[in-house]
């Protein structure tokens, strides 16, 4: 379980986030939903690690851990990118099993045992000796979902994960992160699409714009 | 024929020393020119103030000039090198800070995606670069470098001035006691022997790296 207290932050003294509290329950998807602007997205890269908070406390069952410190204690949240952010220069192996191998240190027998699976998972079984600029927007995603996985994160977040993508992908995307809940994985998803957020959240947190 | 012959030792002589000056610039200019180049966005002011001084001073003053005043000039304050090291100190810092520039550029224009998506996997910063940002940097930059390359063969010969034995040097020795001209052209040709087989070597490597995009 994840809880945000009292989350607060500014920029250049004008307040975006005023007193965030949210808890995410474990295997949950919460969809954090908004207006353009709200701060959706500093509040995703405050829980990544990505952005500093200026007040508030960030809890995992009930523990304080701080997003923005690099111990492997705190590799508590994954992120799925608007635009995935995929290294170019590795194949989809390469970008999945970097982290694993560098940071985890997993042997070559633990990423065939444990990363195979996931790319098979989805869907991206035979794909990898390709290159991002090879792949379709979906396989990218799919590639991003993956990396982020492979990392064995509490939760994963995505931005916006249907807005780089063609409209008629969106059910395809819904069905995805529905399977991904079935496995257990706990999901926050930041979007415009309040459609989708309502047909695949547990729960649905509004950012509202503050004048 | 039967005369250039007789020169060509010589010139080649001459052109291994001139190779010998190239090579060694680039090894000693490109690992400097990369560090430089991550120092000039470096988030201390200091840091990026020397540098941008060095690169200035660099850049804004004739290479011929700086290679004499290493060779000619420091060792009035008592510091002297022997001939190629003069060469080489001289030629590896200027080097250094037009490669630096170029790998300025290459490094800014790197998404900041790229390194979020790093420290989200928990990449350390050491191995961000290694793995991720440097390799997508460097194919950035060979056709600029490349270009510099070029200009280093040519430039060499400018250890003319402090005399050591290059390609230049041999054929001016070859034509002044031979009184012909058949020496400048011999090394005019072999000048552009060297540059087109960089040139294609650049070519390659631009090649090699094209497998991704
Ligand atoms: N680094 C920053 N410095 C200054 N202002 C920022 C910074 N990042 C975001 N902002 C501002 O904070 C506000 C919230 O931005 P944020 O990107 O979180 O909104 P959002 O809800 O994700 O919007 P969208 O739906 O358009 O993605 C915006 O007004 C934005 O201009
Ligand atoms: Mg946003």
């Amino acid at each position: 379980m994840i809880e945000l207290k009292n989350i607060k932050k500014s920029f250049n003294g004008r307040m975006i986030l005023n007193d965030i509290n949210l808890t995410i329950n474990d295997g949950d998807i919460l969809a954090i939903v908004g207006p353009s602007g709200a701060g959706k997205t500093t509040l995703l890269r405050a829980l990544a690690g990505l952005g500093d908070i200026d007040s508030g406390e960030i809890l995992l069952d009930g523990q304080q851990f701080d997003p923005r410190n690099s111990d492997l204690k705190n590799n508590v949240i994954g992120v799925v990118f608007q635009d995935y952010n995929l290294f170019p220069n590795l194949t989809v192996w390469e970008n999945v099993t970097l982290a694993p191998k560098m940071v985890l240190k997993m042997t070559k027998q633990e990423l065939e045992t444990r990363i195979k699976p996931i790319l098979t998972h989805l869907q991206l079984a035979g794909k990898d000796d390709l290159y991002p600029f090879e792949l379709s927007g979906g396989m990218k995603q799919r590639v991003a979902i993956a990396r982020a996985l492979a990392m064995q994160p509490r939760v994963l977040a995505y931005d916006e994960p249907t807005s780089a993508l063609d409209p008629s992908m969106r059910t395809e995307v819904a069905n995805l992160l529905l399977e991904l809940k079935k496995d257990g994985v706990t999901q926050i998803v930041v979007t415009h699409d309040i459609e989708l957020a309502n047909s695949i959240a547990d729960k649905v947190f509004t950012v509202n714009a503050l004048s | 024929m039967q005369y250039i012959q007789t020169v060509l030792p010589s010139l080649l002589a001459g052109a291994l020393v001139t190779l010998k000056v190239f090579c060694l610039t680039i090894i000693g200019a490109l690992p400097i020119g990369i560090l430089v180049g991550l120092g000039l966005k470096s988030e201390f002011k200091l840091v990026r103030w020397i540098l941008n001084g060095y690169v200035w001073l660099m850049r804004g003053t004739p290479l011929l000039l700086q290679l004499i005043f290493v060779f000619y000039g420091l060792p009035l304050i008592n510091i002297t090198f022997d001939r190629l090291d003069a060469a080489l100190f001289a030629f590896i810092l200027n080097y250094a800070a037009y490669f630096a520039e170029i790998f300025r550029g290459g490094f800014q224009a790197i998404p900041m995606g790229q390194y979020e998506a790093a420290k989200v996997l928990r990449l350390n910063p050491w191995q961000t670069q290694r793995k991720v940002i440097l390799p997508q940097v460097i194919k950035n930059v060979i056709p600029p470098i490349g270009n510099e390359v070029i200009n280093l063969i040519k430039d060499s010969s400018l250890v003319y001035v402090i005399g050591i034995g290059d390609l230049l040097r041999a054929g001016n020795i070859d034509a002044a006691r031979d009184v012909t001209l058949v020496p400048y052209i011999l090394v005019g040709i072999i000048y552009l022997i060297l540059t087109a087989v960089t040139t294609l070597g650049l070519r390659r490597l631009e090649k090699y790296y094209n497998y991704y995009r």
